[in-house]
């Protein structure tokens, strides 16, 4: 059973689509597994400015990639690399225990995601 | 504006029809008597007990009404034809034969056999589901003693040939069994004309109460009982004997014999309508399972690109109760291994979509899925990083 929030999100999911021109885009899972992640993010002095996603896979899966755009708009890349799958399961009320692993392929998208701007744009 | 609430879960469970419900009602209240008592509330009900069993008899045409044990679902009964038909004629051989698209119940008693001695084959299907003769009689050996082979899949509605099935088995003096769950009450079964030894019918498949199926034994089956106690169900199956199921049960056949013609003619109109309009309107969808040789009330598509159970949760916001054969769907997070078996990849399988109709399925409610069906399709392949 899913919590009244990952409905929310799945029946209208916030921030889905692409960004053209992003500055860093992540993609993890795979489709033999049933998930595959894409986070775009667009930086401006190392904050995230617009975050968007695109998310084959189950309604936790989309749920749970929707609402950590809105975690991380706004943030730093310092105070976004922290998020944990727990707040993004605490996020949406809860996740069955089933579907955890939702919430850890968004955050290893927005890991994969930060990891590309830093490789290719902006080398640290 | 009130959400409409459209069924097409049909090869899930039925609703039981108010006429079965109606039969029922006496047997919880003034008619409790236990078939087994001997006082005139228990002899009433034990001849009730028996003109059900001899209205089942005729519903499958069997021989005689003594061939009927009555159980509490179909997965008993095909436990029951697995475990006890293999345990009974262990000092014949010890191998039995299923196909690869076997319910659940059916694959897990015959692994379960296979951990306790067993020889098990799983015969392969193609890829519309079929399990070909061909396959079954390369898999018998001398020591073959059961072959299992379900009449339709509850998945994609492919009809097996199970009388040319049943004739290979014969022929090797093997036994054969047909889970028959998904057919009886949609079609006509009749145990002679298939040629099976053991078959097993279900009634929450056909509009009756939940609780109660049936194991047809044909005479002189050696099997051996999984149940011990009382004694009910001539030895067969020990359990108070749950009459008010077995009862609805019984008056769901005797609708199904009335009204089968007529249904069957309805749904597959229907069903066809909907498979028509969709390939059309969905690029992106295919159709599971034999295009011709099919049950009249199952249709399963997969669409690429897209996940099965978010599928199923966007037509339920559209008030429309489907199903999935995909891995996110499952406890087991696995996908469909019915699916599996007819050769689809993975990635294809987590699209899959599984629409059954049935005896109150109106043209209406196919008119609305084949209105939401493409947008709902048309959201997730917006969400979708393959598609852009």
């Amino acid at each position: 059973m899913y919590s009244k929030k990952v409905m929310q999100y799945f029946r209208k999911p916030k921030n889905f689509g692409q960004i053209k021109d992003a500055d860093g885009i992540g993609q993890v899972g795979n489709i033999v597994c049933g998930d595959v992640m894409k986070l775009y993010l667009k930086i401006k002095n190392k904050t995230i400015t617009k975050a968007t996603f695109e998310t084959f896979g189950c309604v936790s899966a989309i749920a749970s990639s929707s609402i950590l755009t809105t975690m991380i708009k706004g943030k730093t890349l310092e105070e976004a690399s922290k998020i944990t799958k727990e707040e993004v399961v605490q996020a949406l009320d809860g996740l069955p225990a089933l579907k955890i692993h939702c919430s850890v392929l968004a955050v290893d998208a927005l890991k994969a995601a930060i990891e590309d701007y830093q490789k290719t744009t902006h080398k640290t | 504006m009130k959400k409409p609430k459209i069924y097409l879960d049909y090869a899930a469970t039925t609703p039981v029809d108010p006429r079965v419900i109606k039969t029922m009602l006496p047997y919880f209240l003034a008619k409790i008597g236990n078939p087994a008592s001997m006082h005139r509330m228990g002899r009433d009900n034990l001849r009730v007990l028996d003109k059900c069993r001899r209205t089942a008899a005729g519903f499958i045409g069997a021989q005689s009404a003594t061939e009927i044990i009555f159980t509490g679902s179909a997965t008993e009964s095909n436990n029951l034809a697995l475990k006890g038909t293999m345990w009974a004629n262990r000092s014949r051989g010890n191998h039995l034969i299923v196909s690869q698209i076997e319910h659940d119940c059916v694959l897990e008693s015959a692994k379960w056999l296979a951990q306790n001695g067993f020889e098990v084959t799983f015969v392969p299907v193609d890829q519309y589901g079929l399990v070909h003769p061909e396959e079954v009689e390369k898999a018998i050996t001398s020591q073959t003693v059961l072959v299992s082979v379900m009449q339709a899949n509850n998945e994609i509605g492919t009809i097996n040939p199970v009388t040319k099935i049943a004739q290979i088995c014969h022929q090797h003096g093997v036994y054969f069994h047909t889970d028959a769950a998904q057919t009886c009450g949609k079609i006509p079964v009749d145990v002679q004309k298939i040629g099976a030894d053991l078959l097993t019918a279900s009634s929450h498949k056909m509009y009756g109460p939940k609780g109660a199926a049936l194991l047809y034994i044909k005479k002189g089956t050696k099997i051996e009982p999984w149940m011990h106690g009382g004694g009910q169900e001539e030895g067969m199956r020990s359990s108070t004997v749950n009459l008010p199921a077995i009862v609805g049960f019984t008056q769901a056949m005797t609708i199904a014999q009335k009204t089968m013609t007529t249904e069957s003619v309805k749904l597959t109109k229907l069903r066809d309508k909907l498979v028509e309009h969709i390939l059309k309107a969905i690029p992106t969808a295919s159709l599971n399972g034999h295009p011709t040789q099919r049950l009249l009330n199952i249709v399963s598509f997969r669409f690429a690109y897209i996940e099965g159970e978010s599928l199923v949760y966007l037509l339920d916001e559209d008030g429309i109760m489907a199903s999935t054969g995909s891995a996110c769907s499952s406890p087991k997070l696995t996908p469909s291994h019915v699916l599996i078996a007819c050769g689809l990849k993975k990635e294809e399988i987590h699209g899959s979509l599984r629409i059954s109709l049935g005896r109150w399925t109106k043209e209406k409610d196919i008119d609305y899925l084949i209105q939401k069906l493409p947008l709902a399709v048309q959201k997730l392949n917006k969400l979708s990083p393959f598609l852009n």
